[in-house]
């Protein structure tokens, strides 16, 4: 049993399809990265594969460890071992950072009469390279730092102690010393804790921290391209996403090409 | 005729003047007749419904203490260790202290309307006043209770706060009812007077019932370099609710600053405003306010700033969140600037919770009323800038008491 498995997933969000015959299996361990011009579908992926509302799943299914998500709510389906570090987190008046970290771990919010000093979001913040002191007291993500906030994201991947984490351009916006310790903590925890990973990237730099197994392309809703991941990011370093586009769906080339400006420097 | 008849007959000459906001309340129609005084005994139901607005029964951590059940005064006193604070029942100063008449009805007009009429003339006058002498500063707050324990009354209460030169004064007001009394109308009338370099804080807690009437008058006076926060806190349901208290900054570098955190709920209509005339060399404003709005509740969030002289600054900041498609908010704020060199500002934003934080939260694992409950708690933040740690604490258990059932 494979403990990810989308088939034949078909999504539309508003009317119109975002996701057009998808199939992934991801197994126990596993690294996957996926790509993808902007406007692929990447994030509606992510997004379906969490329940959101607005996705509408007209055909497939999507099972996890043996359970099929389709009617699950979204915190029925994290609850399962789903983790993911969004690409722009929302930023949350009054909510404390340290707080949402407890709660990605199933504990209560900080209650100093029974825990004087804080003790589960504290090291967790220290292990991602944000100074607790400064950041446990923190509204989610309000004044944060293109790197705070994929960090803080990382903490609270790493709070819930997932079976698989869904990154989602976790590298984008962050600078090069930002890059490697992101980079060096998720490589530590996925090989301690076999956790299987799902990392959407535009880029290459993260990639040996991680060790991933396979690299998937993906064009009009769907996978067009599956490999090796050296290989097929050098291809796509040199030539773009061109002709991945010939392997799109009947009809789905044209509509790229009308509606989306795919332009080779974004990558 | 002395100072206080004249007071009175101003009072009868405006009984029948509606007041400018709110809907117009019939006060023949309150006819509860108050319980008789139990001296100095709290009834135990009395006293655990007080604890939900912040009192504190056994007075620990309190300066002191004023309780008032119906008309009634049940405890007025400073604690013996603590010196230079008056704690009494306002009607007793009246007839004790003769310059008391400096400053009764000197921050509200006596003819405002019919409520501050009623509040004159009502048949069993109440409220407390508290005072500091010169110099005194006070760590822990002095708490007062205004508490209706009779279905149907029409309770009445003057208060008066005078912080003296340099004092520090701290104070948290609950209002309520007991638990079985679902009709009735409250009156309170709140002169401050904020002498140079004092402070005052004030956390006023309201909890009232679903057919309650509340109209509330305040006026603040304050002085060279004195400073006044208000902390305003309401979670309960409450028929309707209007008040706008008005700070008059007349001395040099006054400062003001309201807090006002609104749970409007079931079908309460709530009128709440600040208002703030800036009318001396700078003198400083700022006004926050959280409002939320469910089932079928109306609130109108009111905020005015008034410049009145040169190198003054006001700023207003009004949010609400609305969490059914039934209940309503208004903002209106306004700024009137009647000079140069006024510096009035004001944002506003009223909605509903975004769909991206619920969502996020819901993807680490709570659900969509935990998700909710945990945003609105974090809307309404009890951090007032200025106010004491140890109350801070104080508000944010009051809070978690109050929205328990709430949130």
């Amino acid at each position: 049993m494979s403990l990810l498995a989308i088939e034949n997933l078909s999504v539309e969000v508003e009317g119109k399809k975002v996701l057009n015959g998808f199939n992934l299996t991801i197994e126990k361990g596993e690294v996957h990265v996926l790509m993808g011009p902007n406007g692929s579908g990447k994030s509606s992926l992510i997004m379906t594969i969490l329940g959101y509302p607005g996705y509408k799943v007209c055909a497939g299914a999507i099972t996890f460890d043996g359970r099929e998500l389709n009617s699950m709510s979204i915190n029925e389906r994290v609850k399962l071992g789903i983790s993911i570090a969004f690409q722009t987190p929302p930023e949350i008046r009054g909510v404390k950072l340290r707080d949402i970290i407890r709660i990605s771990g199933g504990k209560s919010l900080w209650n100093p009469q029974i825990e004087p000093e804080e003790e589960f979001a504290t090291p967790l913040l220290k292990k991602v390279g944000l100074e607790p002191t400064q950041f446990r007291d923190r509204d989610i993500g309000v004044g944060f730092s293109g790197g705070e906030r994929k960090r803080s994201e990382l903490a609270q991947i790493f709070a819930s102690n997932p079976k698989i984490m869904i990154l989602d351009e976790p590298d984008s916006g962050v600078d090069i010393d930002s890059l490697k310790t992101i980079g060096i903590d998720l490589g530590e925890y996925i090989k301690g804790h076999d956790c299987a990973c799902l990392i959407v990237t535009h880029y290459r730099h993260i990639l040996p921290y991680l060790n991933p197994t396979l690299a998937h392309v993906m064009c009009g809703g769907k996978i067009v391209k599956s490999g090796s991941p050296m290989e097929i990011f050098t291809k796509i370093e040199e030539k773009g996403y061109c002709e991945y586009l010939e392997l799109c769906p009947p009809g789905i080339k044209e509509e790229i090409e009308k509606g989306l400006v795919i332009n080779n420097t974004e990558f | 005729m002395n100072w206080k008849e004249e007071l009175n007959k101003k009072a009868v000459g405006v009984q029948d003047k509606s007041a400018l906001l709110g809907p117009d309340v019939d006060m023949k129609q309150f006819k509860g007749q108050a319980l008789t005084k139990q001296a100095f005994q709290l009834p135990s139901d009395v006293a655990d419904r007080a604890k939900t607005v912040g009192i504190n029964p056994d007075e620990e951590s309190r300066s002191g203490t004023f309780f008032q059940l119906d008309h009634s005064v049940i405890l007025a006193c400073r604690k013996k260790e603590i010196e230079g604070v008056e704690v009494m029942g306002t009607p007793q100063v009246v007839e004790q202290y003769d310059w008391l008449k400096d400053y009764y009805w000197k921050a509200v007009a006596v003819d405002t309307d019919k409520y501050t009429a009623e509040a004159e003339t009502h048949q069993h006058p109440g409220g407390y006043f508290i005072r500091t002498k010169p110099g005194v500063r006070l760590t822990l707050p002095v708490q007062a209770c205004l508490f209706i324990g009779t279905q149907g009354l029409l309770q009445a209460v003057h208060n008066i706060i005078i912080a003296e030169e340099n004092s520090e004064l701290h104070i948290i007001t609950g209002c309520t009812t007991h638990p079985q009394v679902k009709n009735g109308m409250h009156i309170g009338i709140s002169e401050f007077y904020i002498k140079k370099g004092a402070t005052v804080t004030f956390t006023m807690i309201h909890g009232w019932a679903e057919d309650v009437e509340v109209r509330p008058r305040t006026g603040v006076i304050i002085e060279e370099g004195g400073t006044f926060i208000s902390n305003y806190i309401c979670f309960k349901p409450v028929k309707s609710l209007q008040m706008y208290p008005t700070s008059y900054l007349v001395g040099e570098n006054s400062r003001v600053r309201y807090h006002t955190l609104i749970y409007g709920m079931g079908n309460s209509l709530l009128d709440v405003g600040s208002r703030a005339v800036l009318s001396a060399r700078g003198a400083r404003a700022e006004m926050t306010s959280r409002i939320i709005g469910k089932n079928s509740a109306r609130i109108i969030a009111r905020g005015h700033l008034v410049g009145e002289f040169p190198e003054t600054k006001a700023h207003l900041d009004c949010r609400g969140l609305l969490l059914s498609s039934t209940a309503q908010i208004h903002s209106v704020p306004e700024l009137e600037a009647k000079t140069q060199g006024c510096d009035l500002s004001h944002e506003a934003a009223v909605g509903k919770i975004e769909e991206a934080q619920l969502c996020y939260l819901m993807s680490r694992g709570l659900n969509e009323d935990e998700a909710t409950a945990l945003i609105v708690r974090g809307f309404l933040d009890p951090e007032v800038p200025g106010l004491p740690q140890h109350l801070k604490q104080e508000v944010r258990k009051t809070i978690e008491l109050t929205s328990e059932k709430v949130m």
